[in-house]
């Protein structure tokens, strides 16, 4: 069975659809990158994966359990999640390593010393372990984000989900964050990205899901989707952004 | 021109307007923390999506705000005892007296005020930290308490202090139910002495270089605490 499964998938801001009929999956250890016009409701359905975004209709299983259902402990399904944003979304007010221990202790119970273990160590992974007792104002972008990729990975996740996480960066500080992912994908993480990096995707991806106006236009394997992109708004997308 | 003025009185009555002080001091500052704790609370409820607990709340603030101050103390005092006496069933019931009831009047009013800055504070802080707690498995009490409200009360600090400064101000209207605060020991002190002028400039003198000195700290701790972002 996925580990996410997404069956039908619609949601309406009002009269606005912005998801129509999604219906997609993503294995253990798959790669899959999302990407498409902005607008297009990629933000919206990773999301939804977690259940930051409510939809009115479909089903969607994540590691079995059914994330718009009620009785559903969404805690401590998203705590198994980790998640990465286009803003970074550090906590201002601590320290990176507090920012690092906070969900470890309040969530998962860990002993502070566990948790601020755990997070040295992976500090020292994504090279930021002398920044350990710095706050998150005093980083650049890509060091930020990279502090955000360790807290998410704190928690020890099943899957990871990116939310545009270089759209915001300087371009020099792009590969610094991108680097990390692709270290991730290599080891066999389950990672869903919404990124317009498509020489991330071509580097990792399994998959590349392809949206427009909210729908799943192309679900492919990532070299029939660089090779021949079946629908025509594809390859309008793919010659744009591939352009440069 | 100060010749016919006497500024003796105020020494001699110094031990008098430094117990006056410390009742304005006393009620500024519980009335504040109680208003902040209990403003909390209705800045939450107001936030709240759930109808049946934002509407009450919403109620209660446009309610006091929409009373004058002196009114509340006046209700608080001559209402409580009536409540007590009702509640009890006991005619002989005693009031809770002017300083306790001129606290709670103010904590509540206050309150409604601080509702209304915290609110602001709490919307102040971008709605993707509130994802973020979230996504980390945060419940909904766990978001409020370890990510927003920090940020919020840092950005608040000032604006909370400023209405510190306005309380403090606001106690002298505790003279209507017979509290001596400062402003009340100044006043009687000024009657009894026929020595009007006096008193009440050193009133003015004393509000304004307490009030000023506040303001001064506020601006200052307010360059020294915003955040690096």
């Amino acid at each position: 069975m996925a580990m996410i499964e997404f069956k039908n998938i619609s949601k309406w801001y009002g009269s606005f659809q912005v998801l129509k009929d999604c219906t997609t999956q993503v294995e253990k250890g798959e790669v899959i990158v999302v990407c498409g016009p902005s607008g297009s409701g990629k933000s919206t359905l990773i999301k939804c994966v977690n259940g930051l975004e409510p939809f009115q209709s479909g089903s969607l299983i994540v590691n079995g359990q059914s994330v718009g259902d009620k009785t559903t402990n969404l805690p401590q399904l998203r705590a198994k999640i980790g998640m990465v944003f286009q803003n970074f979304e550090l906590f201002p007010h601590m320290n990176v390593t507090a920012n690092l221990n906070l969900a470890q202790v309040k969530v998962l119970g860990r002993g502070v010393e566990e948790a601020t273990e755990k997070s040295r160590a992976l500090l020292t992974r994504v090279g930021l372990i002398d920044h350990a007792q710095k706050f998150p104002g005093q980083l650049s972008g890509g060091q930020q984000q990279r502090v955000a990729i360790a807290r998410a990975l704190a928690m020890d996740p099943i899957a990871m989900l990116f939310d545009e996480p270089t759209s915001a960066l300087d371009p020099e500080m792009i590969n610094e964050v991108l680097d990390v992912m692709v270290e991730l994908a290599q080891e066999g993480m389950t990672m869903m990205c919404v990124t317009h990096e498509m020489g991330f995707a071509r580097k990792v991806a399994h998959r590349v899901i392809f949206m427009d106006r909210g729908e799943i236009v192309e679900d492919a394997g990532k070299d029939d989707f660089f090779g021949t992109p079946r629908s025509e708004r594809a390859q309008q997308f793919l010659s744009k952004i591939l352009h440069h | 021109m100060f010749s016919n003025f006497d500024f003796d009185v105020i020494q001699r009555a110094l031990p008098y307007l430094w117990q006056g002080m410390l009742t304005t001091l006393w009620l500024t500052l519980l009335a504040m923390v109680g208003g902040i704790v209990l403003g909390t609370i209705l800045a939450l409820m107001r936030l709240s999506s759930i109808k049946a607990i934002s509407v009450p709340a919403g109620i209660y603030v446009n309610l006091l705000r929409a009373t004058p101050l002196i009114l509340v103390i006046f209700w608080f005092y001559f209402l409580v005892p009536i409540a007590i006496k009702h509640i009890s069933g006991d005619s002989y019931a005693q009031g809770i007296g002017p300083f306790h009831s001129a606290l709670i009047a103010f904590t509540l009013f206050e309150a409604a005020y601080y509702c209304e800055i915290i609110r602001a504070g709490i919307q102040s802080v971008p709605a993707g930290q509130v994802n973020a707690g979230y996504a980390l498995g945060l419940t909904y009490s766990q978001a409020t308490r370890l990510v927003v409200l920090p940020q919020a009360f840092r950005n608040m600090v000032p604006i909370l202090l400023t209405q510190g400064i306005i309380l403090f101000q606001d106690t002298s209207l505790v003279y209507v139910v017979g509290l001596t605060d400062f402003m009340g020991a100044a006043s009687k002190v000024a009657q009894r002495d026929g020595r009007l002028v006096e008193m009440y400039l050193f009133a003015a003198l004393i509000y304004f270089i307490l009030c000023f000195l506040a303001s001064y700290t506020v601006k200052r701790l307010q360059l020294r605490i915003t955040p690096p972002r």
